[in-house]
């Protein structure tokens, strides 16, 4: 017995260290990829591009994986963080920081709203209720035509030069762009991984668990999910700011709810409820599309497939295949 | 407002009417397979738009427009039972949000195939001849089609009605809609069931699809804006209920119909709007059961 | 026991996973091993546009004439033996996608020029990167927006048509021929906005009497709510104002109402791939306008030379009106190069401005003010006898001859003198 239980034991502790090594720096480690990630990318626009829609699963794997609740109505607040930045640029001439704040700030405020109105429902209702709103804010959005531009989008994001600890940095840059860009995902990486290391965070995970348990041991579980939700609004606001910023525009289709199928791609695709999941599943679904669409222009098919096939045998996703929780 | 009569609003009701038909078609399917295998068909607009396609290439083959009546509900049908058996089945025991993500996937996958056979840009289906032409319906000259289209769904609702009333395949079914767990504990194989089902709902999507094709062409994407507006009216109808099905079809329809009248851009606001207050106010919808899904 | 088994199955999945992710990054990357590249001295032209998407089709034809373009430029020595090249991308016809490529094509491909797209939406996005950036981009798909500012800079260039000039031509023929009582069917976007907005200034002169505009939200597939509506008005014109599927739909179930009659339908725009798609019967007897038709070769040897040229390089193919406007943006850009005699983007400007040209469809030049091409619109009828091959779908009724006063004044365009 205790032959066949030493190497066992040797090789599950050498696992467990690494992985609780990856674990406990996550936020340090993801951090570390970020700033040489260009390196591996074909072009940087891609690269940034990664970082946004890694940022953006980020925040809806925080309801997802995290809080179990399937959303299908992610793209308003990832929308409504890009166009407010956007309108706060084009409308009100406000600097480049001021338009990141408010774009947050949209996404939690939307967040509020549809949370507010979403969150007692249960079950697959969530996951349509979120889609009927979140169809609702993109036909509003898009008949509000004199602020968002309606079809044609919001042009005219154009930042040419930021002012960033007393330099100053020239944003049509690629490489300026993209680190730039990176210091708010970085700082993204840190907050998200404090939230969900802070009792909050094991209160979030408990309700996914077992909502009758935690409820029973005195969780207000609909106050809980309706935190949980907002706190996603704020990063989904933070990348949609981020992305009008990038591409100096912002398109209606943003708020469609295809949209909200791409989070829910990423990062069933990277590995929903991992912290790193949502990253790997962004640069890898993107980096595929990038690829496939170079080779061929039936890239829906290969992309569908693949998602299919997660779906059916690798549900855990990714990272989620490749690191497998032990369970104690 | 130009030309505003009563004459003019029952011509816009008879419009709504038509137009509610193919909502409530596509709405049975969906809300039927909701109600039986709780599975979220993401897929049912693509399977909508098969039908079209499968309707169009019996008519290449040199069919006419009466052979696909039959001839497309049977090919959906049968595509829709080997998708169940082969993809969906794997999943019951996983979770509910894993046939939705599947579905959501399958939908691109089927799309792209459609694409590969058939090329992007779309195809014209003529209305059959017997059916071209306006009838004097009293308050003005209504297309024929439209009212094929308003009867060939009313004949459907009544097989269909037959069926899960009077036989004891349909009586099966509904059992297994109010408590699977009994049903399977009497003896019937739940599963063999299900794939049935599955199949019925989706040869009516097809069905639609085909009864939609002459009023709009057939392009590959037709399937996703239905789609959509579809989830409104089975939620608003409740999921799993026909009559809430047929009724909120119809609903739609005519609301959809006579907003254009008055106020065109919010048409489209407005269903979701409705979407979203009922999922709200009451989640099973009209007449859906209540706490059928948590 | 059990243990052993499921670890070694999760391994294989796992081993599985990280192969095949090593594999794609290796693949993805750009220190993979490529052949020396001679093609630092290419002059490069990107090319953007929707090979995904309903208009996959028309944006192949463009593809085929821009490189038909390109090797004609180069067959003729390129810029002092410095060939061009074409740098095609797939913007999936959406806006997003559309800046991301641009961005890949002026940061990665280090393009010097950028012609494209389709779609209004898309073309604005793909000029609000290039100009940011003092990139030259030639648009070749209709938009009213983009010679106005904000959206204009003297780095935007716009080969095809706007939506003023289509609709103003349209109703310029149709108004005096087919009665005063006009109705308007419009899509509620801004392209439909800006087609009746074309249409009710021409109707001014005419003295048109506006029985009313009927809006749509775009994507609508039942017009079975408006059109007993617009029946009962009695009109003798309906400007259906619509574009693509919108405009497929509309027309084959204003046939269906036997709206035809009575009703003589008019569009702004009647191109070449909707009429494949929606068929004979729906676009009978409609009239439309359109930048070109391979059938006005009889009229110019502009156009015999490109179709010539065209069928050549595609086995026989004839060229569609998005095809010869690939063709025309990125060959008008490429003379302009040549003129200039450098890549030097004020240079290639200067050119642009300064350039008259007659490439297929007779004589073209840019207005210096908001640089949109000034020329001809075809007035066109659906034919549905008597096709003398595959592309004969259009006859010409009537030509509008190249005109700057049937474009909106620059100082309506908001451009300072």
């Amino acid at each position: 017995m205790d032959e066949m239980s030493r190497p066992l034991l040797r090789t599950r502790t050498a696992r467990t260290n690494w992985l609780e090594l990856a674990t406990r720096h996550r936020a340090s480690l993801a951090s570390l990829v970020v700033l040489v990630f260009p390196l591996v990318m074909p072009f940087t626009a891609l690269a940034v591009n990664v970082l946004i829609y890694g940022l953006y699963a980020l925040g809806f794997n925080l309801v997802y994986g995290y809080l179990g609740l399937l959303s299908f109505g992610h793209a308003a607040l990832f929308g409504a963080g890009a166009y407010l930045c956007g309108i706060a640029v084009v409308h009100f001439g406000l600097p480049w920081y001021a338009a990141i704040a408010i774009g947050v700030i949209a996404g939690l405020v939307m967040a509020a709203l549809m949370g507010v109105l979403a969150i007692r429902t249960r079950g697959i209702y969530f996951a349509m209720v979120t889609l009927a709103l979140s169809q609702c804010v993109y036909y509003v959005f898009y008949q509000a035509v004199d602020w968002t531009g309606g079809e044609n989008g919001l042009r005219g994001i154009n930042v040419r030069t930021i002012d960033m600890f007393g330099l100053r940095l020239d944003f049509i840059d690629p490489m300026i762009r993209y680190y730039v860009i990176a210091i708010f995902v970085i700082a993204a990486f840190f907050l998200l991984s404090r939230i969900l290391a802070s009792p909050f965070g094991a209160v979030i995970e408990a309700v996914r668990e077992n909502t009758t348990r935690a409820r029973a041991s005195g969780y207000d579980v609909t106050l809980t999910r309706l935190i949980t939700f907002v706190l996603s609004g704020g990063f989904c606001g933070l990348a949609g700011a981020l992305q009008a910023l990038h591409l100096s525009i912002v398109p209606i289709e943003i708020l469609h709810y295809d949209t909200s199928g791409i989070a829910v791609m990423i990062t069933l695709l990277g590995g929903m409820g991992t912290f790193f999941g949502p990253m790997i599943g962004a640069a890898v679904f993107l980096l595929l599309e990038n690829l496939v669409s170079a080779w061929t222009v039936h890239w829906q098919l290969v992309v569908g497939a693949i998602f299919m096939i997660c779906v059916l045998f690798f549900p855990a996703g990714i990272w989620g295949t490749l690191s497998p929780r032990e369970k104690p | 407002m130009a030309g505003l009569n009563l004459d003019l609003i029952g011509l816009q009701l008879f419009a709504g009417l038509a137009l509610g038909a193919i909502y409530v078609l596509f709405a049975i399917g969906l809300s039927l397979i909701f109600g039986m295998l709780t599975v979220v068909n993401f897929a049912h607009g693509a399977f909508y738009m098969v039908g079209a396609y499968v309707g169009l290439y019996v008519l290449m083959l040199g069919g006419n427009f009466w052979i696909c009546l039959v001839a497309v509900p049977l090919a959906v049908g049968l595509f829709g039972m080997l998708v169940e058996r082969l993809l969906i089945r794997r999943l019951y025991r996983r979770g509910i949000d894993y046939p939705l993500l599947l579905t959501f996937g399958l939908s691109y996958v089927m799309v792209e195939l459609v694409r590969i056979a058939f090329g992007k840009i779309g195809y014209p289906f003529d209305t059959p001849e017997l059916l071209q032409g306006a009838v004097n319906i009293g308050v003005g000259y209504f297309p024929l089609y439209r009212l094929f289209v308003i009867g060939a769904t009313a004949a459907v609702l009544l097989c269909l009605w037959l069926f899960l009333e009077r036989t004891r395949f349909g009586l099966i079914i509904r059992a297994g809609a109010r408590d699977s767990q009994i049903v399977r504990v009497l003896g019937v194989d739940i599963s063999r069931i299900w794939l049935i089902v599955f199949g019925i709902g989706t040869a009516i999507a097809g069905f639609a699809g085909l009864l939609a094709a002459p009023l709009q062409g057939v392009i590959p994407e037709m399937g996703s804006t239905i789609l959509a507006e579809a989830f409104v009216v089975t939620v608003v109808g409740g999921m799993g209920s026909i009559g809430g099905a047929v009724l909120a079809g119809l609903l739609v329809g005519i609301v959809i119909s006579l907003s254009s009248l008055f106020v065109p851009e919010m048409a489209k606001v407005s269903i979701f709007a409705l979407m979203a207050i009922v999922l709200i106010v009451r989640p099973q919808g009209f007449f859906g059961r209540a706490g059928l899904m948590s | 026991m059990t243990t052993r088994v499921s670890k070694s199955r999760s391994i294989s999945r796992r081993r599985l996973l990280t192969t095949a992710g090593v594999g794609a990054a290796i693949a993805a990357s750009p220190f993979r091993i490529s052949p020396l590249r001679a093609e630092e001295a290419n002059i490069k032209i990107g090319f953007p546009v929707p090979l995904t998407g309903p208009y996959g089709t028309e944006a192949q034809d463009q593809v085929r004439a821009a490189q038909l373009a390109v090797a004609q430029f180069n067959d003729a020595g390129g810029l002092g033996g410095r060939k061009a090249e074409l740098v095609v991308r797939d913007d999936k016809l959406n806006p997003g996608e559309a800046a991301t490529r641009t961005l890949e094509l002026v940061e990665k491909e280090k393009v010097n020029f950028v012609v494209g797209s389709l779609s209004a939406a898309v073309q604005l996005a793909i000029n609000n990167v290039t100009k940011e950036r003092g990139i030259i981009f030639n648009s070749i798909s209709q938009s009213d927006a983009i010679n106005q500012v904000p959206d204009f800079s003297r780095f935007t260039f716009h080969e095809a048509l706007n939506p003023h000039m289509t609709s103003g031509a349209v109703g310029r023929y149709a108004f005096p021929k087919f009665g005063k009582k006009v109705a308007f069917l419009t899509a509620d976007y801004a392209f439909g906005h800006e087609m009746v907005r074309g249409f009710l200034e021409v109707g001014k002169a005419f003295n048109i009497e506006n029985l009313g505009d009927f809006r749509h939200p775009i994507g609508t597939t039942d017009f079975s709510t408006l059109l007993p509506r617009i029946q009962a008005l009695k009109p003798d014109i309906l400007c259906i104002s619509n574009f693509g599927r919108d405009q497929q739909i509309a027309l084959r179930q204003a046939t269906d109402f036997g709206i035809k009659k009575t009703t003589q339908i008019i569009v702004p725009v009647l191109s070449h791939g909707s009429r494949v798609a929606a068929g004979p019967q729906a676009f009978e007897g409609v009239i439309g306008g359109c930048s070109f038709y391979w059938g006005i070769e009889d009229k110019f040897a502009s156009t015999k030379a490109f179709n010539d040229a065209f069928r050549k390089m595609y086995n026989g193919k004839l060229p569609t009106d998005y095809g010869a406007l690939g063709y025309g943006g990125v060959r008008a850009v490429l003379s302009a190069v040549k003129n200039a005699g450098s890549v030097d983007t004020d240079k290639v400007i200067a050119a642009l401005e300064a350039l008259k040209y007659d490439y297929y469809k007779g004589p073209q030049y840019y207005r210096k003010c908001d640089h949109q091409s000034v020329q001809s619109v075809l007035i066109i009828r659906s034919k549905s006898k008597g096709l003398r091959n595959e592309s004969d779908v259009f006859e010409v009724i009537s030509t509008e001859e190249p005109n700057e006063a049937h474009l909106r004044t620059c100082e309506e365009l908001s451009h300072k003198a």
